[in-house]
């Protein structure tokens, strides 16, 4: 995709989002509705095949591209499993399988065992498992990597939500058949790295929201016979706020660059590590700024922040992940700790 | 509203990366004689051999237009050989200030006398700079600066202190803000000179800071006749001419890499030890200077193509401090050594970095005033 390109799926996505994902739309979906007008709009336009190559009638675009739905989806706490659909067909098109019509996806996450082609084994708290109707899964066979595509059995499915209320069931698979599945060339740590990266992005975009949404109740809010933005605390805060969002954004997309370089671990370590961090000040000082009506249901930020509460623990918390680092960093040795940050690279 | 400021990815161009191996080649054998409180002191460390040696390779003045004797190299190359230089501990101070704003602030508004005259000895790693702005009664207010220059004839006349002049007993000439003119406007009546050090009138006085080191002085100016050639661009123009400077000074990797070298000897006492206690809070802090790294660079691709990044600079300017001074009250969490000037390496650099670490948001702008500036970015002010 060009610049040009991607301002515009930039431009649509947000008009779909900012037309469509309403108050209503996020509590209903809370409340267990399916937001069924914006899912519809979603593939009308094709964004849950964005990574998917032309040749598979996809849309043949990039992880900056992807990078860029992620962080609307979580700008606007969008209550649909798009990034989930985005990064499952990027893996069913790896393996060169076609994502069924009409389908919704998810992607399990857990320990699996294949035996004549059947799967077992458990993915505790699968995104949005309770409305999808096939799972990706990515699974050791033998010395094999497969990709499979599975049904999603309802009997099999224990619901559950985060703490955001986005739903994330437990499904339990007992010699289940797949619908296709195929050998695949990747890591074998996929499905976790596409899910922090996603998340990251997804963080990226929320801790916007947080941003935009105290500095516009600071310039409103009036005490003491003025905005409270103008009193120094709250604008020194909201300074700091601001340096943790560009941060994240930076690494997420810095995340989104290197996996499209095809050298993505260090950079989505990085950005997980990074953005967890972001979101511990940021949503303290969020709330800080809203003071009491920030921490009502009726009033809108908890949406984002407690998306990005459950988003930082999901796919690996920032310490997790800072623990690869630094455990790579450590064991290179301090002369390459330098060399491996200019390369983006641990393993030099 | 919409969010001000956008960080776009910046990738280095190939040749930078060649460039990144000459200078580690270089300074592989150019630093073995360089002692390691010298090294901790990154860009405050100076040593006038060195900055010869480096003006020889002409990585001074890199990307500086060929005409004004530069090597017109990009920016994304100058920043390659600062960051080298920062993370290996170079002694880059003395010719520091010269080669990141003088230099550039005489090539664009300086006379073509003003360039001959100076910018060669700049390249050559001899000509030096110091920064005369803080005054006794102006720190971050500084539209409060009294220092005054009176025109008389051909020349200025000059009266008044600069302080906290940081490296001034060393340098050649300085550029000073003063005031030429009394105006309403809070911002009027500034204009920039180029102050030779040597003229008669000008003491220097040390400033002892709370380490021990002499880095700061008191440069008091009485009756000292600048000719009227030494102004550099508009007489009155002052204040947007250093505004404009301040983009290039707070955003360069000296601004995140401070401290680096005792993340670096952290790294090696993890290492020796076999340790991995302590492992997650490296791995956080290696994501967190990683991120950091990707937003100047970002800040020297917007200024390579002409724009003026000055919110993005301040941004990571504020973010890069907080990290700076993280860092020494980390390295004595996970390390039950003390800071120490006669001990290992590690314990010379904390006991350096400890005590030098507050000055890290006060140079080039203090916190307070940089969260300001990022408030009025964000449409508060």
């Amino acid at each position: 995709m060009t610049d040009e390109t991607s301002q515009l799926l930039s431009d649509t996505a947000e008009k779909l989002f900012s037309d469509h994902v309403t108050k209503n739309c996020i509590i209903d979906a809370e409340k267990g509705t399916w937001p069924d007008e914006l899912w519809s709009e979603v593939i009308a336009n094709g964004f849950n095949l964005i990574l998917v190559p032309e040749e598979l009638d996809g849309v043949g675009g990039n992880w900056m591209n992807a990078g860029i739905l992620f962080k609307a989806l979580g700008r606007y706490q969008a209550p649909i499993p798009l990034a989930e659909n985005i990064v499952a067909s990027y893996i069913l098109s790896l393996a060169g399988i076609s994502q069924p019509t009409d389908s919704i996806l998810t992607i399990l996450n857990g320990a699996f065992v294949a035996e004549n082609d059947l799967l077992s084994g458990s993915s505790p708290r699968t995104p949005f498992a309770s409305y999808s109707t096939h799972g990706v899964v990515l699974y050791k066979d033998g010395s094999d990597l497969k990709v499979g595509l599975i049904e999603i059995d309802k009997n099999n499915l224990k619901d559950n939500s985060n703490i955001a209320l986005e739903n994330r069931g437990h499904i339990e698979l007992d010699k289940v058949s797949f619908i296709e599945n195929s050998k695949v060339d990747c890591d074998s740590n996929l499905v976790k790295k596409l899910g922090a990266l996603m998340r990251s992005n997804q963080m990226a975009g929320a801790l916007e929201s947080i941003l935009t949404q105290s500095v516009r109740y600071a310039n409103e809010r009036i005490q003491f016979g003025r905005p409270i933005g103008k009193f120094q605390a709250i604008q020194q805060d909201l300074a700091v706020l601001s340096t943790h969002v560009a941060a994240s954004s930076v690494a997420a997309d810095y995340a989104c660059s290197s996996m499209d370089k095809g050298n993505p671990d260090f950079a989505i370590a990085v950005a997980k590590s990074r953005i967890d961090d972001a979101v511990s000040v940021g949503a303290g000082i969020a709330h800080q700024v809203h003071g009491a009506i920030g921490f009502t249901y009726e009033h809108g930020l908890h949406f984002a922040t407690r998306r990005l509460w459950a988003w930082r623990a999901e796919y690996g918390s920032g310490s997790e992940w800072s623990k690869v680092l630094g455990e790579k960093a450590i064991s290179n040795g301090a002369d390459k700790f330098w060399p491996s940050i200019t390369q983006g690279d641990l393993d030099i | 509203m919409n969010i001000p400021f956008n960080f776009r990815l910046t990738d280095f161009p190939v040749e930078a990366e060649t460039l990144r191996l000459e200078v580690r080649e270089f300074l592989s054998s150019a630093l073995v004689d360089v002692p390691k409180e010298t090294r901790a002191e990154t860009w405050y460390g100076a040593d006038e051999g060195f900055s010869r040696k480096v003006g020889e390779r002409g990585w001074i003045g890199l990307s500086w237009p060929t005409e004004y004797g530069g090597s017109g190299r990009s920016a994304m190359e100058r920043y390659v050989v600062l960051e080298e230089m920062l993370t290996a501990g170079a002694p880059v101070g003395a010719h520091w200030i010269a080669d990141r704003q003088s230099g550039p602030l005489i090539i664009r508004y300086g006379t073509p006398e003003q360039q001959e005259k100076i910018l060669p000895g700049i390249l050559k790693g001899e000509t030096y700079f110091c920064i005369g702005m803080s005054e006794p009664d102006s720190g971050s207010d500084l539209a409060a600066l009294r220092t005054k220059a009176e025109k008389k004839g051909d020349k200025y006349i000059v009266n008044g202190t600069k302080l906290w002049t940081s490296g001034a007993q060393r340098c050649q000439y300085m550029i000073a803000l003063f005031r030429t003119s009394k105006e309403e406007d809070r911002h009027g009546g500034f204009s920039q000179f180029i102050v030779d050090l040597s003229l008669p009138g000008v003491t220097i006085r040390p400033i002892i800071d709370l380490a021990g080191r002499h880095h700061f002085n008191e440069v008091v100016f009485e009756d000292v006749e600048v000719p009227e050639t030494m102004l550099v661009g508009k007489e009155g123009d002052g204040w947007n001419q250093v505004t404009a400077e301040l983009a290039l000074e707070r955003s360069g990797p000296e601004r995140y890499l401070s401290s680096y070298a005792l993340l670096q000897e952290l790294i090696k006492e993890f290492s020796e030890r076999n340790d991995y206690e302590g492992v997650t809070e490296i791995g956080r802090q290696m994501a967190h200077l990683t991120t950091l790294r990707q937003m100047s660079v970002s800040v020297a691709g917007m200024l390579n193509d002409g724009e003026n990044p000055a919110l993005e600079a301040s941004v990571v300017k504020d973010l890069g401090a907080v990290f700076e001074q993280d860092l020494p009250n980390i390295a004595h969490r996970l390390m039950d050594l003390e800071p120490d000037n006669q001990g290992n390496d590690f314990q010379k650099y904390l006991a350096i970095l400890t005590q030098i670490s507050p000055s890290f948001s006060l140079r080039g702008g203090t916190r307070e005033i940089l969260r300001g500036i990022i408030a009025r970015g964000l449409g508060l002010r």
